[in-house]
C-alpha cells in the first residue's frame, strides 16, 4: 500500500513531468493561455495516461521488443481518439480552443515516456497509480502556468476580471510569454530543490 | 606569495575601467536627454528619472538577494535605465518605465549572470517587452514643443508611423528632423545632440566607427534602392534622420558586451542591423525596426565572433 502511495505521489512533485522531467512542453507552451484550457488539456492527458498505462502494463509480455513503440502508439492513439470524441461531444467550445493539441497528445512525451519507462516494466496496479500521479502532476503544472499567464497576460482568472484598473501585459499571452513563464518557473523550482539539498 | 599576480602576456596596463567608460557614455548622452526634455516638457524628465532609479534599485535588490557584490555605482545599470528612458515616449503612465527597467535589469541582464554575461542589450530587452505588452502606451507620441505653447500635450504621430500608414502627405523639412522638431521617443529625436555625444566618444576613443557607420550607411543605401516609386527613388536622408536609427547605431548597437569583438565582425554586425532595420521599415508590420534589428543581431553575435576569429600569428 505504501509503495502504491509512493508511485502516486512521485508524479506530483518529486518527478513532476513538466518541471522535473521537462517532458510534454509543446502542449504546455501552446495551450496554457487560459486556466480553462489548462484544466481541459490536463484532464485529457490524465485520461490517456491512465488508459495507456493500464493497457500497456497488461499486454507488456506479448509486445515484441523490436516493435514496442508502434504498439504503444496504437494503444495511446485509441485513448486519444476516445478523449477527443468525448470532448467534441460534450464540450465543443473547449475542443475548439485546444484545437490540434488534443490529437497531438498521441505524441506527448509524458504519455510515451511513462509507457516506455514505467508501464512496460511494472504491474498493472503500480502503473495505474503512476499514470494517475503523473497526470495530476501535469495538470497541476498546467494550471499553475496558465493561471500566471492568464492573470498577468489578460487580467482575468477563469474568465473573470480580478483587479480593477490592472493593465495586463499582453506579451505573456503570446508564445514568447509562455517561454518566459515556464523558464522562470523552472528556475524557481530548481532553486527550491537546491536549497533543500 | 598571494600578492604575486601571474598572467599570460602581453603585460600591458590600461588605465581604463568599466565604470569610467560607462560614465563617459552617460556623459555623452546628457545633451540628447536635455534636448528631449526641452522638446517634450518636464514629463520626459520624470520618465528618465523613474527608469534610471528603478534600474539601479532592481540591480541592488537582486545583488543583495543573491549575496553578490553590489555594483550599482559602476554606471552600467544607470546607463541601461537611461537608454530605456530615452527609448520611451514622453508621456507614459508612471509605472511603465519602472516595469520596463525591472524587466531590463532582471531578465535582460542579471538572470544571465550580470554585466558581461548578457546576450541581449538590456535596455532594448526592456523596450521590446514594453512594446509587446502595452502597445497602446508605447505608440502614443506627443507633439514637440507643445508644452511651450501652453498645452499639456497634443497627441502626434512619428514621421515613420505616418509613412507606414501612407499619411505622410507633406515633406517634413530635414532641418526639423535634424534638430528634433518631430514626434518620437525622448532621446531619439534630437539628432544634433546625439551626434555631438557620439563625436565626443569617438574622439576619446570609446567608440569605433565600424558598427555605427556601416549600420547607418546600409540602412541609407537600402532605403534609397528600394524606394516607393521603384528602384533608386527612396528618401534615404529621411530614413537616416527619423526613428531611433542614430540613437540605436551609436549608443545601443555599440554596446561592448553584446556585439562582435573583431573589426570584421563589427562590420558584419552593422550591415546585418542595417538590412534588418530597412526591411522592417519598408515591408514589416512595425513602422520602426531599430530595436528588433539590434536584438536579432545580438543573437547572431556569438556565431559572427566564431567565424571572424583573427588568425594567431604564425599559424595557418
Amino acid at each position: 500500500m505504501k509503495k502504491l502511495a509512493q508511485e502516486f505521489l512521485k508524479g506530483i512533485i518529486r518527478e513532476n513531468p513538466t518541471f522535473v522531467l521537462v517532458l510534454g512542453l509543446c502542449p504546455t507552451l501552446a495551450v496554457s493561455v487560459s486556466v480553462i484550457n489548462g484544466i481541459g488539456m490536463g484532464i485529457a492527458a490524465t485520461f490517456v495516461l491512465l488508459g495507456s498505462n493500464i493497457i500497456i502494463a497488461l499486454i507488456k509480455n506479448y509486445i515484441p521488443q523490436r516493435i514496442r513503440i508502434p504498439c504503444y502508439i496504437v494503444v495511446i492513439a485509441t485513448f486519444v481518439t476516445i478523449a477527443e470524441m468525448t470532448m467534441k461531444a460534450f464540450s465543443p467550445a473547449l475542443d475548439r480552443a485546444l484545437g490540434i493539441y488534443v490529437p497531438l497528445i498521441v505524441v506527448n512525451c509524458v504519455v510515451l515516456g511513462r509507457a516506455e519507462a514505467y508501464a512496460s516494466k511494472n504491474s498493472v496496479a503500480n502503473s495505474f497509480f503512476d499514470g494517475l500521479g503523473m497526470g495530476i502532476g501535469f495538470t497541476l503544472a498546467l494550471i499553475l502556468i496558465s493561471a500566471l499567464r492568464e492573470f498577468l497576460g489578460a487580467g482575468t482568472l477563469l474568465g473573470h476580471p480580478l483587479i480593477k484598473g490592472f493593465e495586463p501585459a499582453f506579451v505573456l499571452g503570446m508564445p514568447s510569454g509562455a517561454l518566459l513563464v515556464i523558464g522562470l518557473l523552472l528556475g524557481f523550482f530548481n532553486l527550491l530543490k537546491k536549497r533543500k539539498a | 606569495m598571494n600578492k604575486l599576480i601571474v598572467s599570460v602576456s602581453p603585460h600591458l596596463h590600461n588605465k581604463e575601467s568599466i565604470s569610467k567608460i560607462m560614465w563617459m557614455v552617460i556623459l555623452s548622452l546628457i545633451p540628447a536627454g536635455a534636448a528631449g526634455i526641452y522638446i517634450f516638457g518636464i514629463d520626459a524628465l520624470w520618465v528618465i528619472i523613474l527608469a534610471v532609479v528603478s534600474a539601479l534599485a532592481t540591480e541592488a535588490l537582486i545583488q543583495g538577494f543573491t549575496k553578490k557584490k553590489i555594483t550599482i555605482f559602476n554606471g552600467s545599470a544607470l546607463l541601461t535605465g537611461l537608454l530605456l528612458g530615452f527609448n520611451l515616449p514622453p508621456k507614459v503612465p508612471f509605472w511603465l518605465p519602472i516595469v520596463g527597467s525591472c524587466f531590463a535589469i532582471a531578465i535582460g541582464k542579471m538572470i544571465f549572470g550580470g554585466l558581461g554575461q548578457n546576450i541581449f542589450n538590456p535596455a532594448l530587452v526592456g523596450r521590446v517587452f514594453l512594446l509587446a505588452s502595452w502597445p497602446k502606451y508605447m505608440t502614443t507620441f506627443i507633439q514637440p514643443m507643445a508644452a511651450w505653447g501652453g498645452y499639456d500635450a497634443i497627441t502626434y504621430a512619428t514621421p515613420l508611423a505616418l509613412l507606414k500608414e501612407g499619411k505622410l502627405t507633406e515633406k517634413i523639412p530635414y532641418l526639423d528632423l535634424f534638430l528634433g522638431n518631430r514626434g518620437g521617443c525622448i532621446g531619439e529625436v534630437c539628432i544634433v545632440a546625439l551626434l555631438a555625444g557620439a563625436i565626443f566618444l569617438f574622439i576619446r576613443g570609446y567608440l569605433s566607427w565600424h558598427i555605427p557607420i556601416t549600420y547607418i550607411l546600409t540602412t541609407g543605401i537600402f532605403t534609397y534602392v528600394f524606394g516607393p516609386k521603384g528602384l533608386f527613388t527612396g528618401d534615404w536622408l529621411f530614413h537616416i534622420l527619423s526613428g531611433g536609427l542614430i540613437l540605436g547605431a551609436f549608443f545601443m548597437a555599440t554596446d561592448y558586451v553584446t556585439t562582435p569583438l573583431t573589426r570584421k565582425g563589427q562590420i558584419i554586425f552593422g550591415f546585418g542591423c542595417g538590412v534588418l532595420t530597412a526591411v522592417i521599415r519598408l515591408w514589416g508590420g512595425y513602422p520602426e525596426g531599430v530595436s528588433y534589428a539590434i536584438l536579432m543581431m545580438n543573437a547572431a553575435t556569438p556565431i559572427i565572433d566564431r567565424y571572424t576569429k583573427t588568425r594567431i600569428y604564425g599559424t595557418r
